[in-house]
């Protein structure tokens, strides 16, 4: 079972100096490891948890709390259906029942081929553009029966190279170069920040 | 198809002129999500503004402004920064990008769209209220605005608006990027806090009720919504008094709202703040279009799900904060669900239900155990195993959980999360108790007649 | 004056209609219950954080913004608040989480063993609905898992209200359980394969306050209306208050109690489910002596009695009291520790008597320095010194105080000592101190040293806890960091210490049981009942008891030495288990070879009781009555809930039986008479009466508020005298005038630290414990048995490399007096050039390569793999 791999245990510890405490860094390390692996895995809640000095059941407990963090292998595609109110109204539970369907699978449940993982979701903030879905957290939008019948095929296909595989969210990381960050300020320092005393001085507070 | 733009919003033409318009003027700009389209529309003078003048006297323009909070609770802004305790430092600004609540699509628009709008924003809150750091909590399922959002903020980095000396002068910050990881409650406040810190999202319990004294870590925290922050260079920029004017202070400035539902163009529409009325929005062209296929109107929810429904007879009640409160509803997220005369009203109530049910944290019992008893009973009314004493049964569920089932909602639970699963029953009790008795086997609506003669 | 606060301000509000007064910043629920109105509760806990989850304790409360129902744990009092408890609001909502909390709580209240005392059970009894609303289908989990060797949890039985959690989190500091999943699919488990192994996992199943965490020794055996309960002390150093729970003579299980001073309810596992050893077949039941083929055999108990009287009287006839010592009594009660110190210094008149076995600190050390409290260690603003070992350890619930103390910010800890211990990364400052050179660092830490590092620690770090140490009140816990290092040097450190801080506190870490109560009831040389000494008491107690000692005697290595030299003919083992305890194992197996006749008293045959030539079984812990002395010098009851087996004797009734043999009278006849007895002679004990110790769950700390001069001089005109004399000539009692006086600073004199150069090339050993070791009562309590750890020799990592040996690796260690063979382990814990191996894990142990003549223990370390 794998661990955060060296590359990807030097970015863990890069996003743990953003934080005055490591473990806020909890979450973002919990999406490098799933963006690694496709999904949480035991070994890396046991690294993270070593990498943060706190306990893998710590660890456990957060990670499980959210709905994103999967736990077992899923899907290389993750294909939410939303249910939302607003998609619910213009027949987003049917088109979860046509995908399942299509897909010969239980909501919940993988295709035999690992291609996809169908969930049928909470609203995920399209609610003008019911009903919708995401693949990997790509939107889709106005979905009707016929473009998601082939939007299936095609991620069985595998001829959607375009959307990254699950896990990956931003394919773009945050960067903060060392040689202009502010620096993080943890709440032992106690002062209130340089430009704040040299502004409220001669300014009017 | 997939993706932002494909098919947009921008379907729905607006009555506002883009002059008119604050923080969605960029939406349609071509490539007003870098750095370069922002610069070249006005982006980063408002900072340049602030940083001119004292720290508190940006804030004090804030609070002439009468900037409501756009996440939901509608607090001024500039009040809630106000409760800063004096001396204790440091203090931390948290953006509430978590939008969650059904029905609403507008911080999602404003992240993608217009990234560095949010970012100025944020430098101009924290330089009011002397953050020492900013972190930027978006929602975990919104992939593409955290993409715009790093590629904005690594170009801030780059061209000196963040990090050490701004724009230098001696003013530093730096904007942490968190993606959330799937949870609604996160939205609140308290609970995006605890996420922050890495842990369960789950409510704290109140008091303290600002973060703005106990927050982060224990410190002074302010917490503010994305689309109110993105309202800030613009604030900045004209004065309190011209955001005041598009407006109908205590409503000033515009909102975002989201129409979405049975109307013929859905979408997410910016207008005046309190001038705008539910019916303009839903039934003007330039707006929602009316209703889809000309059926007649059922219901609406005015603020996300939440909210205790509208009806016919509220229509022509102004988007406006306290007019909404005190017709017993709330403009919450800005989002406008529309439900037509074809909608199944037990079925929408159970989705509502459900939707609560799945995202109760699990901290307090009548939340954790109450939402899901709702739940279950509704599922099983529709499956036609109803009991004639369900209905009451719902009800008084709904007051374990929500006291006189009064609004605002009196609660038994830590947080409002328990007392919104409420609000759609009791609306839809309250108004269509005949479509969930139709929902009870035949056996059991029968009156006392054979049960006479069985006894 | 106008300046002064009250002293007892009260906060009024109105409870019910009526009036009411609460501390300041006091809970609601706390208040209310103060007030004798209970408010209904799962989650809130007094001793832990309130998180208001459940919201049984919904109230409504008035502000003066019209009432509104809020968690009464969550809330402090304010002045003016209306406060009402069973308005139809609270009850409506107070049902309803009720009736929320049931809907998926399983039905099996008869097979639960929660069942009779389970608050949920009762508030549904009381308060609850007739039949249950509820339709649908239960939430389902599989039956009981067990999370640990010793809990088992079933998460149908859960209702979630954070206690467990936030005690493995928040006290124990622990976070091996945790809430899973989120709303109605949360769940309490542990992480897969990681079991809740916490010393303290046994308070878990104490505060559920439903029958989802049962604990292994008690699943299934008894319904909690069969069971008789008396509170007691557990024979620990500090003291645990418990319950004790048994029925049928049999006890079945120990609950922590809530004392304030003492340990808020908790307890170690170890202490909690050791009771097993008391009902362990192995117990030693029939008195025994040698035959003539040498084998332990039967005998009765006057046979018994008889030849250990008769050995005892041909020594002393032949060789003179100097001829016959005593070890131990360090486990008993105050009643049985005085009878022993009366028949051995008063009767057979000799002072070789030491209740430490070569592990503790100087007697008389320990009576001198000022006395703390473990409420001094923990208050705020204070600071703590540590020179012990390791307190979660040795001293599970101090360590969990403490901790509290620690994580709230209230104290700050200074550590000196030669390992990280479980509180380092809470402390203020944490020095590694070499072996034997505590003395040298703290003399550093008065003087502020030059140059970069002082004794391998570094200037700057000195002058940091240099810093701590002044101007704050100081409490030093004070006890053996290591066995492989002499006690001169923490002693000569703690008076240094109490001569340079004239308000600094001592609390002494003697580990074994009521070590400290048996020193301070003269089970140790040179010192008499009372904080006293020979010296100063002789002629007191001679009065009284009829004989002293005419000279001081031996401490147990003392004893040791002098019986290798053939000077001791008659060795009594109080309880005692020297050939496991003595740190010097090449001399106390000598010591042992060389002594004519060992009488022995004890529960379990040991190593030291199964080379006895006269052994008599004795009552243990639940079968026996008085009073418990803890560190602290607190005085609580111990109280007896089964009856020992035949052939069995409490141990004051052996030393009364054994001096009526030899032709005393020891005059004692109950423990509560003993107890009195002692009260009248010892100057520490005086005005601590037996009922007074028995009316408060916190006992009595001793000295209790000094008695004039007036009332001691009373206590010893009249009533003494005349009752207690015994063979005491009447001049004598007629001229003791006042009770003697106890040990003061001022009396002691400071040892010389002994020279310990460093030498780069060796390592120093350190001999420390661990919680589950192969101790008697652990290793006949079947639960505990197998959570024994083995043996390891601990090494910084980085000295693996240094000697060019592999992690787990098998290494040979020999010091200047032996050698053995261990495997090696990393640990970070240990400073380089250290070298950490646990006693008495039943595997290699430390006592093979110590020296008692030797200061500090080097060895050297190869590799024993080819």
């Amino acid at each position: 079972m794998p661990r955060l791999s060296t590359k990807n245990e030097k970015l863990a510890m890069e996003i743990i100096g953003r934080y005055p405490r490591p473990r806020s860094a909890l979450i973002p390390l919990l999406h490098l490891a799933q963006a690694q692996d496709g999904f949480v895995s035991e070994s890396a809640m046991g690294h993270i948890a070593e990498l943060l000095n706190t306990t893998p059941s710590e660890v456990l407990s957060t990670c499980s709390f959210y709905e994103m963090f999967k736990r077992s292998k899923v899907g290389t595609y993750q294909v939410n259906v939303c249910r939302g109110i607003s998609c619910f109204l213009l027949g987003g539970e049917e088109l979860a029942e046509r995908a399942a369907a299509r897909l010969g699978i239980f909501l919940g449940g993988t295709t035999p081929d690992g291609a996809v993982t169908l969930d049928a979701v909470e609203c995920v903030a399209a609610c003008s553009e019911a009903p919708c879905l995401q693949v990997n957290y790509r939107y889709f939008n106005r979905v009707d029966g016929e473009t998601l019948d082939s939007l299936l095929d095609d991620l069985i296909g595998g001829a959607r190279s375009d959307l990254p595989r699950h896990g990956v969210l931003s394919r773009l990381p945050q960067i903060i170069p060392r040689e202009s960050a502010a620096g993080s300020s943890p709440p032992e320092n106690t002062g209130p920040p340089s430009w704040w005393v040299n502004r409220s001085e001669d300014g009017s507070l | 198809m997939s993706e932002l733009e494909s098919r947009s919003p921008a379907a729905a033409s607006s009555v506002v002129e883009p002059s008119d318009l604050i923080v969605t003027r960029r939406r349609h700009q071509s490539g007003g999500h870098t750095l370069e389209g922002y610069l070249a529309s006005g982006g980063y003078e408002g900072l340049r503004l602030a940083l001119e003048r004292p720290p508190a006297a940006v804030q004090e323009e804030i609070k002439a402004a009468s900037l409501l909070g756009r996440g939901g609770a509608g607090f001024p802004a500039g009040v809630k920064w106000g409760f800063c305790p004096p001396n204790v430092w440091p203090r931390y600004l948290v953006v509430n990008g978590d939008e969650s609540e059904p029905g609403t699509y507008k911080d999602r628009l404003l992240m993608e769209t217009d990234p560095h709008q949010l970012i100025e924003g944020c430098l101009i809150a924290a330089y009011a209220v002397g953050a020492a750091q900013c972190f930027l909590y978006v929602r975990g399922e919104m992939a593409l605005a955290q993409e715009r959002l790093a590629a904005a903020l690594n170009e801030s980095y780059e061209a000196g608006f963040l990090g050490r000396d701004i724009c230098g002068s001696d003013f530093c910050l730096d904007i942490v990027l968190q993606p959330g990881a799937g949870a609604y409650i996160v939205g609140e406040e308290t609970a995006l806090i605890e996420s922050l810190e890495g842990r369960r999202g789950m409510p704290r319990l109140k008091p303290p009720y600002f973060p703005a004294a106990v927050g982060l870590y224990g410190q002074p925290t302010i917490v503010n919504n994305v689309e109110t922050l993105s309202n800030l260079p613009w604030i900045v920029c004209r004065g309190a008094e011209a955001f005041a004017a598009k407006g109908a202070p205590p409503s000033s400035g515009t909102r975002v709202f989201t129409v979405s539902g049975h109307v013929r163009t859905p979408g997410v529409f910016e207008v005046p703040f309190g001038v705008t009325t539910f019916r303009e929005i839903i039934f003007d062209d330039h707006y929602a279009g009316g209703m889809r296929a000309d059926y007649p109107l059922k219901a609406f929810i005015p603020g996300g799900a939440s909210a205790p429904w509208f009806f016919e007879e509220h229509l022509d009640l102004p988007l406006d904060k306290a007019k909404v409160d005190d017709a017993g509803s709330m403009l919450g997220s800005g989002a406008i669900v529309v439900m037509d005369e074809t909608t199944d009203v037990p079925r929408a109530c159970h989705n509502l239900v459900r939707f609560f049910a799945r995202e109760s944290c699990g901290k307090c019992t009548p939340c954790r155990e109450g939402t899901t008893w709702l739940e279950q009973v509704l599922e099983r009314l529709l499956a036609g195993r109803g009991r004639p004493t369900d209905l009451d049964l719902l009800t008084d569920i709904c007051d374990n959980i929500s006291p006189g089932l009064s609004w605002p909602p009196k609660m038994t639970t830590i947080c409002p999360l328990g007392p919104s699963a409420v609000s759609p029953i009791a609306s839809a009790l309250d108004r269509f108790r005949h479509e969930f008795e139709a929902y009870l086997p035949e056996r059991s609506r029968r009156p006392s007649s054979l049960t006479a003669v069985a006894g | 004056m106008a300046l002064d606060a009250p002293a007892n301000p009260v906060v009024e509000f109105t409870l019910d209609g009526r009036a009411a007064a609460a501390a300041p910043g006091q809970l609601l629920i706390d208040a209310c219950e103060q007030a004798g109105t209970y408010i209904p509760r799962f989650c809130y806990h007094p001793r832990m954080r309130s998180v208001g989850m459940c919201r049984m304790c919904l109230v409504e409360v008035d502000t003066g913004r019209g009432p509104a129902l809020q968690p009464a744990c969550m809330l402090s009092v304010s002045a003016g608040m209306i406060v009402e408890t069973a308005s139809p609001p609270v009850v409506k909502a107070q049902d309803g989480v009720l009736e929320f909390l049931l809907l998926n709580h399983p039905l099996d209240c008869p097979v639960c063993d929660k069942g009779g005392e389970c608050p949920l059970q009762d508030q549904t009894m009381a308060f609850g609905p007739g039949e249950s609303r509820f339709v649908e289908e239960k939430r389902h989990f599989a039956k009981p898992i067990p999370i640990s060797d010793l809990v088992f949890l079933d998460r149908e039985r859960c209702i979630l209200c954070d206690r467990c959690t936030r005690f493995a989190d928040e006290v124990a500091g622990e976070a091996l359980i945790g809430f899973q999943n989120r709303g109605s699919h949360t769940q309490v488990n542990t992480f897969p394969d990681q079991p809740f192994d916490s010393y303290f996992s046994g308070n878990t199943v104490q505060i559920c306050p439903v029958g989802a965490l049962t604990a292994r020794p008690y699943r299934f055996k008894a319904r909690p209306w069969d069971l008789s309960e008396t509170i007691s002390t557990y024979p620990n150093a500090v003291g645990d208050r418990i319950s004790v729970h048994a029925s049928r003579n049999r006890i079945l299980r120990i609950q922590g109690v809530d004392s304030d001073a003492v340990n808020w309810g908790w307890l170690s596992d170890r202490d909690r489910f050791s009771f097993e050893a008391v009902h362990s077949p192995e117990r030693l039941t029939e008195p025994m002596g040698r035959s003539e083929d040498g084998e332990l055999t039967p005998l009765s108990t006057s046979a018994a009695l008889g030849a250990a009287a008769a050995a005892l009287r041909a020594a002393l006839d032949a060789h003179g009291p100097q001829s016959v010592a005593l070890l131990g009594g360090a486990g008993l009660c105050a009643e049985d520790q005085y009878a022993w110190a009366k028949l051995a210094k008063g009767v057979l008149a000799t002072d070789n008597v030491d209740a430490c076995m070569g592990d503790g600190l100087a007697g008389e050390t320990i009576c001198a320095l000022p006395r703390a409290t473990i409420a001094d260690a923990c208050r705020p603003g204070g600071v703590v010194l540590l020179l012990s070992g390791d307190l979660r350890e040795e001293f599970g619930t101090l360590y969990l105080r403490l901790r509290r103390s620690l994580m709230d910010g209230d104290a700050a800890l200074l550590e000196l000592t030669p390992l990280e211990t479980s509180l380092s990364s809470l402390a203020a400052c944490s020095l590694r101190v070499r072996p034997g050179d505590a003395a040298r660092v703290v003399e550093a830490l008065l003087e502020t040293p030059r140059g970069e590092r002082f004794a391998g620690i570094e200037t700057k770090e000195l002058a940091a806890a240099s810093a701590l140490l002044s101007e704050r009140p100081l409490t030093v816990l004070l006890g053996r960091t290591s066995q492989a290092e002499s006690a001169e040097a923490a002693e000569r450190a703690a008076i240094l210490l109490a001569r340079a801080f004239p308000q600094a506190k001592f609390l002494p870490l003697l580990r074994r049981g009521a070590a400290v109560g048996a020193l301070e009831m003269g089970l140790a040389p040179r010192l008499l009942p009372g904080r006293t000494t020979l010296a100063a008491a002789g002629d007191w107690y001679r009065r009284f008891w009829g004989a002293a000692p005419a000279e001081p005697g031996l401490d147990a290595a003392g004893i040791l030495r002098a019986a290798v030299e053939g000077k001791i003919k008659v060795l009594i083992l109080l309880g005692a288990d020297p050939a496991t305890d003595f740190p010097d194992r090449r001399l106390v197996e000598a010591a042992l070879a060389s002594v004519s006749t060992i009488i022995a008293l004890d529960a379990f045959p040991t190593a030291s009781s199964r080379r006895a030539h006269v052994l008599l079984p004795t009552a243990t812990f639940g079968e026996r009555e008085g009073t418990h002395v803890n560190v602290e010098g607190r005085a609580t009851a111990v109280t007896r809930q089964v009856t020992p087996p035949a052939g069995v004797r409490v141990d004051w009734q052996v030393a009364a039986e054994l001096a009526d043999l030899l032709g005393f009278d020891l005059g004692l006849s109950s423990p509560r008479q003993i107890w009195e007895e002692a009260v009248r002679l010892s100057p520490l004990h005086a005005g601590v009466t037996w009922d007074g110790v028995r009316a408060d769950l916190d006992g009595v700390l001793m000295p209790a508020a000094a008695p004039d001069a007036a009332a001691q001089d009373e206590a010893a005109k009249g009533e003494a005298p005349a009752e207690l004399a015994g063979e005491a000539p009447a001049d004598a009692v007629a001229a003791a005038a006042s009770l003697p006086p106890s040990l003061r600073l001022a009396d002691l004199e400071l040892p010389e630290a002994p020279a310990t150069p460093f030498d780069g090339y060796s390592f120093r050993l350190v001999a420390d414990r661990t919680l589950y070791d192969k101790g008697t009562i652990v290793s006949h309590s079947p639960s505990l048995a197998g959570k024994a750890v083995p043996a390891r020799l601990r090494l910084n990592p980085s000295d693996f490399e240094r000697l060019a040996v592999g992690k787990d690796a098998l290494v040979s260690v020999t010091s200047s007096s032996g050698a053995i063979t261990v495997s090696a382990a990393p640990d970070e814990r240990v400073p380089p050039a250290a070298a950490a191996l646990a006693l008495n894990t039943g595997g290699a142990d430390p006592r093979d390569l110590i020296s008692s003549e030797e200061p500090i223990c080097e060895v050297r370390i190869v590799s024993s793999e080819l």
